[in-house]
């Protein structure tokens, strides 16, 4: 690869204090780089970091050491290049949906008409056209979701962190968003770092596949995944990938919930 | 049928009050002493000639409009104190910690026991006195509006206003903040466009909560020397001259304002915050 990567992630660490004063590290030094226009999936048991470390690159956090570039400049605070959607309801709910999808260039200081016309073409790229004028509340999980995610589009970020977006969803709404979210990001090439625990999704949408330690987070295994997009479940390789990525996850699970039962052998 | 269901729901709404006036009507009779109960008649007269003067204190509609005045004057203070306030020390753990604990210590003395204190800072000044005018009109509108009865009337709705806007900024969930800094949000636009709207539904229902407390403290504030006017006065001063029938048309003309008040915040509470009932 010739091209400078998009992200580089150098030797990044992050410590939380507890309640009662010890130290918890969450994130232990990871260093990895994310090129340009790819589609990049973190997998790990829960509570591994894998959130901290989005958040992180997202300005919202701050390291405890180590260093996030973008495009070679450091993050310290939010910017507009690296958008989030988050897994947790995240839209404005006295706002209807038009005006939560401009809300980013409202931030910028655009005038009405443009925001709103800018919104109402994101709001197309999903069919959702017809609801600008409905209340998030009035919607379901998956349309909500769908606003969210082009929500952070609007705001025409070359990075889109994806922390468990569909993690809330049925199965059959998660597919369908799944295959929305390949076909934009087909079309709008962003670079895509996108958290989830499943790893039929991760297989299902990324190029690279991060499988990452329980906490504190480390990175275990980078995978490439070379198959052709659409992918489809039945594809052969996608078993045997999917064995491999449990089975580093499951000894992982093992490890963590011994350390859960005897956490004694670890403060020695 | 139609008619009828809307006859006995309106039946249920009525009844508590007719029955009320009923058992007030009956007992005054018995006790025959229009001192301790004057009967339903002599007090609704008062209120088909409200605009009369009534024990050379003025008509009861002007002594109502003073008192609203007054409340309103002391309450948009508290309002305007308690809001940013509040939503400075919900927002900013420093500022919650540096004041919480010593606002608390102020919060369980009842506006009352501020009496004696209150008149030694303030006396009988009122905006006259600030505003330097002894004659007029003016004075007269201006010598109502005593500091001592609006300090009192301050104090009551404070605490209500101030502790509803802080659990309102610190319930405002943090992924819509933290999605708003994504998208690019400076510190004007999270108070401006996330936290007010987020926290108004609270910080209107501290609102509502804040009036009723003013209007409450309203009688004592007018008991306070140096007052010549207002419902609260009307009222003790019916009182030593034994005219209960107005002390009632006072206290029924408290209540009505104080139930339209909370009727109107109601009603805004519905328009503007439907959202709120609907999202988990």
């Amino acid at each position: 690869m010739t091209d400078a990567p998009i992200l580089r992630i150098e030797t990044l660490r992050k410590d939380f204090r507890t309640k009662n004063g010890t130290g918890v590290e969450a994130v232990a030094e990871v260093t990895f780089d994310i090129p340009e226009n790819d589609f990049v999936c973190i997998v790990g048991p829960s509570g591994c970091g894998k959130s901290t470390l989005l958040r992180m690159i997202a300005g919202l956090e701050t390291a405890t050491a180590g260093r996030i570039d973008y495009r070679g400049e450091a993050v310290s605070r939010p910017r507009r290049e690296i958008g989030m959607v988050f897994q947790e309801y995240s839209l404005l709910p006295w706002r209807h949906v038009l005006d939560n999808v401009s809300l980013g260039p409202e931030f910028l200081g655009a005038p009405r008409a443009q925001r709103e016309a800018k919104a109402m073409e994101y709001l197309r790229l999903v069919g959702m056209e017809d609801f600008s004028r409905a209340f998030p509340h009035e919607l379901s999980g998956g349309m909500r979701q769908r606003v969210a995610i082009v929500r952070a589009l609007a705001n025409d970020p070359d990075v889109l962190l994806m922390d468990e977006p569909f993690g809330a969803l049925d199965a059959h709404t998660r597919i369908l968003l799944q295959k929305e979210l390949l076909r934009v990001w087909e079309n709008h090439r962003k670079t895509i770092l996108f958290v989830t625990h499943g790893v039929d999704e991760a297989i299902y949408l990324a190029d690279r596949i991060m499988v990452m330690s329980a906490r504190p987070g480390r990175i275990l295994d980078v995978i490439d995944v070379t198959m052709e997009r659409p992918r489809l479940r039945a594809n052969p390789s996608y078993g045997p990938l999917a064995e491999r990525i449990l089975a580093i996850l499951e000894q992982e699970a093992a490890a963590s919930f011994r350390d859960a039962v005897e956490p004694q052998y670890n403060d020695t | 049928m139609v008619f009828k269901t809307i006859l006995l729901r309106a039946a249920v709404y009525i009844l508590m009050p007719c029955l009320f006036l009923a058992f007030w009507a009956f007992m005054a009779r018995h006790l025959d002493n229009e001192v301790i109960l004057p009967g339903v008649g002599q007090v609704a007269e008062l209120f088909t000639q409200p605009t009369e003067s009534l024990i050379a204190m003025g008509s009861l509609t002007r002594n109502v409009a003073i008192s609203l005045v007054r409340v309103l004057a002391g309450y948009l203070l508290a309002v305007c104190l308690a809001v940013p306030l509040g939503i400075l020390m919900g927002y900013y753990g420093t500022v919650f910690k540096l004041l919480n604990g010593f606002l608390a210590l102020f919060r369980p003395i009842p506006p009352l026991a501020w009496v004696p204190l209150v008149l030694a800072w303030f006396g009988v000044a009122s905006l006259a006195t600030l505003f330097n005018v002894e004659k007029g009109t003016a004075y007269l509108y201006l010598n109502n509006l005593k500091f001592s009865m609006v300090f009192i009337i301050f104090i009551g709705a404070f605490y209500p206003i101030l502790t509803s806007t802080i659990h309102g900024v610190m319930s405002v969930r943090s992924t819509l903040l933290d999605s708003a800094r994504v998208l690019g949000a400076s510190e004007r636009d999270i108070f401006r466009k996330i936290l007010l709207p987020a926290s108004s539904p609270s910080i209107v229902n501290g609102m509502r909560i804040g009036l009723g407390v003013a209007w409450m403290c309203l009688v004592s504030a007018e008991m306070l020397p140096g007052s010549l006017s207002g419902v609260g006065y009307l009222i003790t001063h019916a009182y030593t001259l034994a005219r209960t029938d107005i002390v009632i048309a006072g206290m029924i003309s408290i209540a009505v304002i104080g139930a339209f008040l909370d009727l109107f915040f109601r009603i805004v509470e519905d328009r503007k915050f439907a959202w709120t009932r609907l999202t988990r």
